[in-house]
C-alpha cells in the first residue's frame, strides 16, 4: 500500500490552451477543435497518433463522444471524467497513468466547458433529485465564511482582511492584464475592488473568479520518448489527489481557516516530487483562486508560509509575479477565467509556457528554479476535492 | 371529564402596519397591527410550530389522534396533517386528518375532539393565513397563525387545565362570506344580513350552552366572541350578559382574525393568563354559532405556556407592506438570475423522512459523534451501522459563522446562513429566517423552526431552517 507517484515517468510534450472568455460565437466543439488542434501541432503528432484520450467536462457534455464527435475519432478509447472544478486535472491524471502504465503510447488530455450557454451568471450544477434538504447556497457565500474565520483567529482586522483581499484580486488583475488569453485583461485598483457589489458575505464581485468558456489540452508520453516530440518536454514528478469525506460541514471541530484536503494532496506530492522546501525550490505555483480568501488560505495550505503569516507576505508581495514566488502569473481563475474543466489544464499550460521560458517577455518569471506547482480544487469549505501536481525540466 | 390538557398558539413574527397600506395605496388599511406568515411559511408550517409548543408544555403526552384543520390549506387530495405528524414523529399507528375548506372547521375540530366518546387524546392543530385584495378589509382585519390544543380525559397522567362543562351549536344555511374554489377573495353579502342571522344564532347558542353547563352569564370570568363577521362579534358581545370585564380582547389589534385557528389561538391567549378555578367561554360565529364552555382545573397552576401567545405578540416586528404583498403572490419583484430550485423527488424524501421533517440524524454509538443529516459510517472512527437516531428539533444551537447570500435563488432574498453547533453535540449548516441580516452575530443563539424552503412543480419543500432564540422563547 502507499501512493508512490510516477516521478520522472511521463512527460507533458505538447499543449494548447484557447483565450478563456465569453465566447458566445463558439460552441463547445469550436473551443475543443481549437485546443486539440493546437496542442496536436506544439507535438507535432496527429489525432491517429495518439492512442487514448480523457475528456473533463464538469457539465458541457456527457460520455466520450462529447470528445470523440467533434475531433471525429475512429474507435479510440475515450473517456469523460468529472470531478468538481478539478476535472481537467482529473484528464491528465488519468491520461499521465495510462501511459505510465504502459498500456498506450501517446495519450490525450482536454478540458473544455461552455459555461455561458446558460442564460445565468456564475456556475449553476446540475441538478440531481433529491430530498429537498441539501444547500442551496452559491459557492460565493460557502467560501465568504472563510474571511472572518480566518481574521478571528489570527487577529486579523476587517480592514486589513479587505486589504489583504483586494491585494490578491490586484495582483491577479496585474499578471492577468499582460496575458493575452486571459478573460480580463485590465488592471484594477484596490479602491474599485474594495468598492465593488456584494456577493456574499464581505466578498465583492472582484473577490469571485471570471466565468468563461475555454479548453485547454496535453498530450503526454513516457519520459523516455518525449525528446522525440519536443526539445523542452515538461516531466511530471507528482500528481496527488484528496478527497475529502465531506465531514467538514458537520464536525464542529472544523473551523474554516484552513482546507484538509489541500493540505493532505500537498503532502503528498511533496513526498512524490521529493520537495521538502516548496517555497524555495518552486519556480512559481498556480493555485485554484476561485475566491480571494481561497488563494489566502491555499499559500498557509500549500506550505508556502506558516499558518498565520499569509495575509502578511501578500501585502510583503512575497507572492506577486516578480516576487519571492510568483503565484499565478498567468491570472488565475480571477482574471484568466474558469470554464470548470478547462481549468486544471490551463494551470498545466501555464507551468508549459513559464518553464519553457515561453511566456511573453512581460510576463515571463525568473526560472532559474525548475519546478512548477498547480492546484486544483473542487466544492467547498468542509466538502472538498483536491489535486496538486508538480512538474518540471530536468530528470531527477 | 374531558378537557384541554395543553394548548398553544403560534403567532409568526412579521407584522404589517395596517397604516402602511394607505401609505401605498392612499386608502384602505387602518389602525393597529396584523400578523404575517414569512414567506417560508404555510398553514402545514405553523401548525406544526404550534403543535410544538402545545407539546412542549405537555412533554409526555404522545395522542391518539392528530386533526388538523385549515381554511386554507397547503395541498389538496393530499392530506397535510401527515407533514405535521412526520415533524413531531408521531408513531405511524396515530392518525393524522385534515379537516379543511370552510372557517367553521375549526372550531368544529375543536369541539368535536372534547366532546367525544370520552376515550383517547388529540391532538387538534389549526391554522389560517386571511387575507384579501389589497386595500380590502379582509386584507386588514385578516391574520395568520396557528394554534394547536391537546384534548382528552382529565387523568394523573394528562392532567386536563380547563374541563369541558359544555357547549352548544346551532347550524344555518345562508350565504354572508363565501370564496369559490381557485379565487384569491373572498366575498361577501350585505353586512346587515349576517349580522341579523349571526347575533340570533349567538344568543340562542349561548343560552343554550349556559344551560347545558349549568352556569350563568353573571359568572362567566372570561369570554370572546370570535368570527371574520367583525359587526356581528361585537354586537354579540354586548348581549351576552357578562360583566363587562369578562369580555376579553379578541387580538384584531394586534394578530388579525386568524379565521379557522382564531378559536385556538384565543383559547391559548385566555387560559394563559387565567387562574384556576375560572369560567371561560368562547363563541365562533360562521355558518352558524358554537358555544365552547370551560371551567379551569387546578392543574393549571402547575401548566406554563411554552412561548406565551403574549410574548409572541410583542416580539413580532415589522414587514414592509411591498414584502406583504411581494409574499402574498399580489406582485412579482425581479427574482434573483439564478435557476430556480426543481422539484423535490417524492421517494428521496420518504426514504429520508426522519431527517427531512423530523430533523432526526444519528450519534455513532462508540465516538459519540453527531452526524446531520445521518450517516451509515461514523466520521470518527468509521464504525459501521452502529448509530442511533438522535433529533435535533429542539435543541438549541451556537452561530459558529455565518454569510449572506446576495446571489442564490431565494423566494425573498437575500439567504441568510450559518453554521450551527448544537448544544449537546452536532453540527449543521442551514439557512438562517425571522431573521434581520444586519443583526447576526457569531455566538448568537438560535432554534429550529418547521418551514417551506420553495415550492416547484406545486411540491412544498419543507425542511427546517433556525431563527434567533429570542428571550420569549427562553425556556
Amino acid at each position: 500500500m502507499g501512493s508512490h507517484g510516477i516521478k520522472d515517468q511521463v512527460a507533458i510534450v505538447g499543449m494548447g490552451c484557447t483565450r478563456f472568455a465569453e465566447h458566445w460565437d463558439k460552441s463547445l466543439d469550436d473551443l475543443i477543435v481549437e485546443a486539440a488542434g493546437d496542442t496536436f501541432a506544439s507535438a507535432g503528432v496527429t489525432k491517429d497518433d495518439v492512442d487514448a484520450y480523457w475528456l473533463g467536462t464538469a457539465q458541457s457534455g456527457m460520455s466520450g463522444i462529447t470528445l470523440a464527435r467533434p475531433l471525429q475519432l475512429e474507435g479510440k478509447p475515450v473517456t469523460r471524467v468529472e470531478n468538481y472544478c478539478t476535472t481537467g486535472s482529473e484528464a491528465l491524471r488519468a491520461a499521465a497513468y495510462a501511459v505510465a502504465s504502459g498500456a498506450y503510447d501517446v495519450a490525450m488530455a482536454v478540458g473544455a466547458e461552455k459555461v455561458k450557454d446558460s442564460g445565468y451568471q456564475g456556475l449553476n450544477a446540475y441538478p440531481i433529485p433529491n430530498d429537498g434538504t441539501a444547500r442551496t447556497l452559491t459557492a460565493a457565500a460557502m467560501f465568504s465564511m472563510v474571511a472572518p474565520a480566518y481574521g478571528k483567529k489570527y487577529g486579523v482586522s476587517e480592514d486589513e482582511l479587505s486589504e489583504v483581499l483586494a491585494r490578491i484580486s490586484w495582483k491577479n488583475h496585474q499578471n492577468g492584464a499582460r496575458n493575452p488569453r486571459a478573460q480580463f485583461r485590465k488592471e484594477v485598483s484596490t479602491e474599485t475592488i474594495c468598492a465593488s457589489p456584494r456577493v456574499a458575505g464581505r466578498l465583492g464581485v472582484f473577490d469571485c473568479a471570471g466565468v468563461a468558456d475555454g479548453a485547454a489540452a496535453a498530450i503526454v508520453v513516457r519520459a523516455e520518448d518525449a525528446h522525440r516530440y519536443t526539445d523542452k518536454p515538461i516531466y511530471i514528478k507528482a500528481l496527488s489527489f484528496a478527497a475529502g469525506s465531506g465531514s467538514g460541514l458537520i464536525d464542529p471541530e472544523y473551523d474554516y481557516t484552513w482546507f484538509p484536503e489541500c493540505v493532505l494532496a500537498a503532502e503528498d506530492a511533496y513526498r512524490q516530487a521529493g520537495i521538502t522546501d516548496p517555497r524555495g525550490q518552486l519556480a512559481m505555483a498556480e493555485v485554484h483562486d476561485c475566491f480571494t480568501p481561497t488563494e489566502l488560505v491555499l499559500m498557509e495550505d500549500l506550505g508556502f508560509c506558516a499558518r498565520g503569516t499569509a495575509w502578511k507576505e501578500v501585502l510583503a508581495g512575497t507572492f506577486d509575479r516578480t516576487g519571492e514566488l510568483p503565484i499565478n502569473p498567468d491570472g488565475g481563475l480571477k482574471s484568466f477565467g474558469h470554464p470548470v474543466g478547462a481549468s486544471g489544464l490551463r494551470m498545466f499550460f501555464e507551468t508549459w509556457l513559464q518553464l519553457r521560458g515561453e511566456a511573453t517577455p512581460e510576463r515571463q518569471i525568473d526560472t532559474d528554479r525548475k519546478l512548477a506547482l498547480t492546484h486544483n480544487l473542487g466544492g467547498y469549505p468542509g466538502e472538498m476535492v483536491s489535486f496538486v501536481s508538480v512538474v518540471g525540466t530536468e530528470l531527477g | 371529564m374531558r378537557g384541554i390538557v395543553s394548548v398553544a398558539g403560534y403567532v409568526p413574527y412579521r407584522r404589517l402596519q395596517r397604516s402602511a397600506v394607505a401609505q401605498v395605496f392612499g386608502n384602505g388599511g387602518g389602525k393597529g397591527s396584523r400578523a404575517v406568515a414569512s414567506h417560508d411559511e404555510d398553514t402545514t408550517t405553523m401548525g406544526v410550530e404550534a403543535a410544538r409548543l402545545a407539546l412542549r408544555a405537555a412533554p409526555t403526552v404522545v395522542p391518539d389522534g392528530l386533526w388538523f384543520a385549515t381554511a386554507t390549506p397547503a395541498y389538496l387530495d393530499k392530506t397535510n396533517a401527515t407533514a405535521i405528524h412526520a415533524a413531531l414523529r408521531l408513531p405511524a399507528e396515530v392518525p393524522a386528518f385534515d379537516f379543511g375548506g370552510a372557517l367553521r372547521s375549526g372550531v368544529g375540530t375543536v369541539l368535536n375532539a372534547l366532546s367525544g366518546d370520552g376515550s383517547g387524546t388529540t391532538l387538534v392543530v389549526l391554522a389560517d393565513m386571511r387575507d384579501g385584495m389589497p386595500t380590502s378589509a379582509d386584507e386588514s382585519a385578516g391574520g395568520d397563525g396557528g394554534a394547536a390544543l391537546v384534548v382528552g380525559e382529565d387523568s394523573p397522567g394528562y392532567p386536563a387545565i380547563a374541563e369541558y362543562l359544555g357547549g352548544a351549536s346551532l347550524t344555518d344555511e345562508f350565504l354572508d362570506r363565501w370564496r369559490t374554489v381557485g379565487d384569491r377573495r373572498s366575498k361577501t353579502w350585505e353586512e346587515r344580513f349576517g349580522e341579523s342571522r349571526y347575533v340570533a344564532l349567538g344568543e340562542q347558542a349561548w343560552a343554550s350552552a349556559l344551560k347545558t353547563s349549568g352556569v350563568t352569564a353573571e359568572e362567566i370570568d372570561k369570554v370572546v366572541v370570535t368570527g371574520m363577521h367583525t359587526r356581528s362579534t361585537k354586537a354579540l358581545g354586548r348581549k351576552l350578559g357578562v360583566k363587562p370585564e369578562s369580555l376579553v380582547d379578541d387580538l384584531s389589534a394586534t394578530v388579525g382574525q386568524t379565521g379557522s385557528a382564531h378559536v385556538g389561538l384565543m383559547l391559548a391567549s385566555i387560559l394563559e393568563k387565567s387562574e384556576p378555578g375560572q369560567l371561560v367561554a368562547l363563541v365562533a360565529l360562521a355558518d352558524g354559532a358554537d358555544v365552547l364552555v370551560f371551567r379551569t382545573t387546578p392543574a393549571l397552576a402547575d401548566w406554563s405556556p411554552s412561548d406565551s401567545v403574549a410574548d409572541q405578540i410583542a416580539g413580532g416586528a415589522d414587514l414592509p407592506y411591498g414584502k406583504f404583498l411581494t409574499w402574498r403572490g399580489m406582485v412579482t419583484p425581479e427574482p434573483p438570475r439564478r435557476p430556480e430550485p426543481q422539484r423535490v423527488s417524492s421517494t428521496a424524501a420518504w426514504r429520508n423522512e426522519d431527517w427531512k421533517y423530523g430533523f432526526v440524524g444519528s450519534k455513532d454509538r462508540s465516538s459519540e459523534a453527531v452526524h446531520l443529516p445521518p450517516s451509515r459510517i461514523s466520521m470518527k472512527g468509521g464504525a459501521v451501522d452502529d448509530m442511533e437516531p438522535i433529533g435535533r428539533a429542539d435543541s438549541v444551537a451556537t452561530i459558529a459563522t455565518y454569510t449572506i447570500d446576495h446571489l442564490a435563488y431565494s423566494p425573498s432574498p437575500p439567504i441568510v446562513f450559518a453554521v450551527l453547533d448544537f448544544d449537546g453535540g452536532g453540527r449543521f449548516p442551514v439557512e438562517l429566517t425571522d431573521v434581520e441580516p444586519d443583526s447576526v452575530e457569531i455566538g448568537d443563539r438560535v432554534t429550529m423552526t418547521f418551514r417551506k424552503l420553495f415550492t416547484a412543480d406545486g411540491i412544498h419543500d419543507y425542511f427546517w431552517k433556525a431563527k434567533p432564540l429570542r428571550a420569549s422563547a427562553a425556556d
